[in-house]
Parts: structure tokens; sequence; C-alpha cells
């Protein structure tokens, strides 16, 4: 993908250097304004980046001048509605709890399902299946809160006898939705690892699944362990799911069959909307959205990380 | 003794495989079912209300939502295919385009709910424009700008430089040989830009909910400034009510969802293969 657009700019950009012999346009007042507002346009998200995290960040000082950061981050009772206590670690306890839940699901089907369509299945098979994984990774989340709602909660009602809301209705969802997006990831790496190894290893005597599981697979580790930060990152983030069928608890909890609150699903309760400006719930809201930006950041710049040091080795 | 193992790692690969397709049938399985005694017309033509399921439709939500992907597609398009040209005809490799692109990469992974917050503080309370349909929008058009960008980078890697080195030979300013040839011939990526960007602000659900669209409306919106309540929005709504009664309709309201995002897919899939016919 890189070398593509090198190739290209080293025949179309020529400017510093050819010295004079730039093609007269180059600095032509149109072609500079054009490329200025397209310019602009690529600033974008850098702009928006920087507004979020501004506005997340005023807000949660503001909030800190009327609850410590301390407490905030060492509370263990989230009452803000009714109690007006701020301890946030039962949101971030429930986030860790539910999507680290769903990665244990989602990972090794999602990672298994990239192996299965990249090593072994037949053209035919491939054909058919990589779409259904494609039209799972377009459907709405509210479309799997809706699934969970109808379908899963009462099933686990009946056979565990759990309460109906409950976080293993998230993490059995959640696990589900990230599938398509550990297995495109990590197939786009194994995709990426040269035929040689995987000739070698066969040749070699290996078989399939040794060839697989001892070369082609420790050959594509970063780029998979970068599908991995991000699916799980996913989790971190998911909302309407979590919103619809994991309830709602006010403290640290670690049983998955009782009720749970994440970090994104309390920002966006049904009252959200209504709270007026200024309040300290107001506030509270930017404060776990910083929260909860700041972890999912993390594990966006590192799963980039592997995937760029990934890419690097085979281009 | 191999072999068997062998044999057995190929079952289990293909569970990951299997749970996927058994989730996609027994996901489109259960929600159809559970709509079927409620689909009906009035599902189209009725308001919304919180008291009679029986009654209940989405006809606000519809029109909400067509104004909600409508402003986001006019908004989001020309700044995330500009930002995209930029990246992929213009960038260095320099510093600049490095933080530029990992702005995008990461905007695309920020979490949406955090885009509600950002569209509550700045669209609905800082501008003061109220959770009205084009306070959605902004907010949708920032989400999904991001995957307008990486889209359009990739349709424009699929022209070939033959074709730019072709018009600037032939006397074209760079831009020109962009707006004239490159793009032109990236359409059919570039529409599969706006679909993918139509079918998220289409899903979106948190982030309107953070701004404050509404859970109830009895008529229709009639432009920007409009309070909305979108289709997600509305069967999130009802999905709170208790389900016995009113999952059927939240159900409904997801095969209205589902048949708008697959009938828009489809217009725009047989477009793009009718434009993809003529190419070099």
């Amino acid at each position: 993908m890189i070398e593509a657009g090198a190739e290209r700019s080293a025949t179309t950009k020529a400017r510093t250097p050819l010295g004079g012999l730039e093609p007269q346009w180059a600095w032509a007042p149109g072609e500079t304004v054009v490329r200025s507002l397209l310019f602009l346009g690529a600033a974008f998200a850098v702009i928006v980046t920087f507004a979020i995290f501004l506005i997340l960040i005023v807000d949660a000082l503001e909030f800190f001048t009327r609850v410590s950061p301390i407490e905030f981050y060492t509370g263990t009772v989230w009452s803000p509605d009714i109690r007006g206590v701020y301890g946030i670690l039962p949101l971030i306890v429930g986030t860790l709890i539910i999507a680290g839940g769903a990665a244990l699901i989602g990972i090794p089907l999602g990672l298994s399902a990239a192996v299965f369509l990249r090593e072994y299945a037949p053209p035919r098979v491939r054909e058919v299946l990589k779409p259904v994984l494609e039209v799972l990774a377009g459907i709405p989340t509210i479309v799997y809160g809706l699934f969970a709602l109808l379908f899963v909660a009462p099933f686990l009602q009946d056979a565990f006898g759990a309460t109906f809301f409950n976080g293993a209705n998230a993490i059995i969802v959640i696990g589900i939705l990230i599938i398509p997006i550990v297995s495109s990831l990590s197939e786009d790496a194994l995709t990426a690892v040269p035929t040689d190894l995987r000739d070698g290893a066969l040749a070699l005597g290996a078989t399939r699944f040794e060839a697989t599981g001892r070369v082609v697979v420790p050959a594509a580790f970063s780029g998979i362990a970068s599908s991995f930060i991000l699916s799980f990152s996913r989790a971190v983030g998911e909302t309407m799911i979590v919103l619809l069928v994991a309830g709602q608890n006010t403290d640290v909890t670690f049983r998955i069959f009782g009720q749970m609150t994440t970090l994104s699903a309390w920002i966006a309760r049904p009252a959200t909307g209504d709270v007026a400006a200024g309040e300290t719930v107001y506030l509270a809201m930017f404060a776990a959205g910083f929260t909860l930006f700041v972890m999912t950041l993390v594990l966006n710049v590192l799963s980039d990380h592997l995937r760029v040091r990934f890419r690097e080795v085979y281009d | 003794m191999r072999r068997t193992t062998e044999r057995a790692y190929v079952v289990a690969f293909l569970a990951g495989i299997g749970v996927a397709v058994a989730t996609l049938a027994v996901l489109l399985g259960s929600i159809l079912a559970a709509a079927w005694p409620r689909l009906s017309w009035n599902l189209v033509f009725n308001f919304s209300n919180s008291t009679d399921p029986s009654t209940a439709g989405y006809a606000a939500a519809i029109v909400g939502t067509l104004w909600l992907v409508g402003l986001t597609l006019l908004f989001s398009l020309p700044l995330g295919i500009a930002a995209g040209t930029y990246l992929e005809e213009y960038a260095g490799h320099g510093r600049t385009t490095r933080l530029l692109q990992a702005g995008v990469t990461n905007l695309a992974g920020v979490p949406s709910v955090v885009f509600g917050l950002l569209g509550l503080a700045l669209f609905v309370r800082a501008l003061g424009l109220g959770a009205i349909i084009l306070a959605g929008a902004l907010t949708l058009t920032i989400l999904v700008f991001p995957y307008v960008v990486i889209t359009t980078q990739e349709a424009l890697r699929a022209v070939p430089s033959s074709i730019r080195d072709a018009a600037l030979a032939l006397g074209a300013t760079k831009w020109q040989s962009i707006r004239r040839q490159v793009l032109p011939a990236a359409t059919p990526g570039l529409l599969t830009a706006s679909i993918l960007a139509a079918a998220r602000a289409m899903g979106e659900t948190a982030p309107l909910l953070v701004i404050g669209a509404l859970f109830l409306q009895t008529f229709l919106p009639d432009g920007p400034e409009d309070p909305f309540v979108a289709l997600p929005v509305q069967i999130y709504a009802y999905s709170t009510l208790p389900t016995g009664t009113w999952g059927g309709v939240a159900a409904a309201g997801m095969v209205i969802l589902l048949g708008m995002l697959f009938s828009f897919n489809i217009v725009a899939i047989v477009a793009r293969n009718r434009l993809q016919r003529h190419r070099w």
C-alpha cells in the first residue's frame, strides 16, 4: 500500500530535488488554494481529536474541583443520581470484566475463523463464508442489543437462573460482535506472511496445522496481537448492548450473572440529554468520558503501533 | 496420530466460523420471528406512543433518520473525500503526514458514545443548537468522517498511476488531473465510502441518546432545526418498555432498519457495478 504511494509521489511531486525544473503549475495560485483546502480536510481528524480531548478535560477538571480525583478513582460506590456519591471503580471494573469476558469469547473464535479462512478453506467455501463475516461486521450494534434482549437474556434466565439483566448477556453478545473484527484483521496479518515460509515448513514435513501454529501464526504475531487489542478496545467502548441487557449496579461486583454497568453505558443512560449543564452529574459524564477516552486511546495507539511494526517487517 | 490431531484442529477452527454463521442465522431468525405478528404498514405510518403497542409506529423515526443520514452524507462526503485526496495524492512522507494519518486512525477507534459527549458539549450546548437534527447530523459527520477518509484512500490507491502520469504529460495541472481523471476513475470506490458512511449513520444509537434525541415524537420533522427521534433510538425506546408486549414492536422496527440498510446497499452496489464496467 505504502510503496504505491511512494512510487507515485516520486513521479508527480518532484519539487525539491529538481530545483528549478518543477512544473510551472506547481505553485500557481489555484493549485495552492486547492492544496490548502484539501490539507484542511486532512487536518480535520487531528483538530477533532484535540477538540474531544479539550472538551472532555475542561469539564472533567471542573468536576475534579467538586469531587477529588482520588475519591473518584478509588471510590467503590457509584450512585450519582440518588446519593451523590462518585466512586468510578464499579464502572471501570464492570467495563473491564465485560470487555475482558467478551475478548475471551471473541478472540479465539475470531482467530480460528481467520486461520480457517486463510489456511484451510477451499476458495469456494471462502467465497461464501467471508461475506457472512462482512455482513455481521456491518450490522448496527442496536440489532445485537435487541437480539441479546429477546433471545440471550431469556435463555440465560431459564438455563442458569440468572437475573434477567446481567453481565453475562453483554459478555456473550459483545464476544460475538468482535468475531468479525478479530477475524478480518488477523486474516490480513496472515495474508501478509510470505508464502515461502508456509511452503518451507510444509516441505520440511510439517502438517498444515504445524506449519500454521509454529510458523505462520508466530510470523504474523504482532499483526494478530494488534487485532486482539483493537477488538478489546471496541468491546470497552461498546454501549448499546450493555445498556439494553447488563442492568445497573452501584458497587464493585465480579458476579457476571448479576447486574453490571460500564463507563459507556452509564454515559449514554436515557437521562443524559436532559441533565442541565454545570450540574455535578453533567460534569461526571465528562469525567467518565475522559476516562473511557484515555483507556481506548492507549489501546488504539498500542494496536496501531504493533500493526505498523508488523507491516514494516514484511514490506 | 498426527492425522487425527490435524483433523481435530480443523474442526476447532471451523468452530469460529460456525459460531459466526449460526449467530447470523439465529439473530435474523429471532428478530424476524418476534417481529412477524407486528409487521404491517401501520408501523410506517403511525407515530410513536408508550401506552398502546398495537398502534405504535415509526413514522417520525423514519423521517428523522432520512434527514440525519442525508445531512451526514452531505457534510461528511466532501470533507472526507478531500481529506483522503490530500493524504493519498498530495501528502509527502514526513512527520506531518504521519500525524494526520494517525489522527484518522485514532478517530476511527474513539467509542461512539464519546462523540455523543462532543456533540452535546459543542453543538447542543456551546453553539446553542439544542437537540435538533442538525446537531445530530454534525455529530454523526464527525463519527463517520474517518471511515470516509480510509475508504477514499483505498479507492484512490486502486487507480493506476499511469492515469495520473498521462494527464500530467498532456499538460494538466495536478488538480486538473485529480479532478478530471483520478476522482472520476475512483467513483466506484467513493460510492463504497458513501455506503459505509450511510450505514454507520443509520445504525448509530449511543451518540444520539447522549445529545438528547427524543423518545416519543408525534409530528414529522420538516427541517434540520426540528427535534428528532431516529430509527435506532426509537427502537431502543421501545426496547426499554416491558418486552412481553413491546418486544415485537422493537423487533419490527429492526426489520424496517435492516430493510433500509439492505436496500440502500443494493442500490449502491448496482450503481457501482454499472460504473465499474467502463474501466481501464
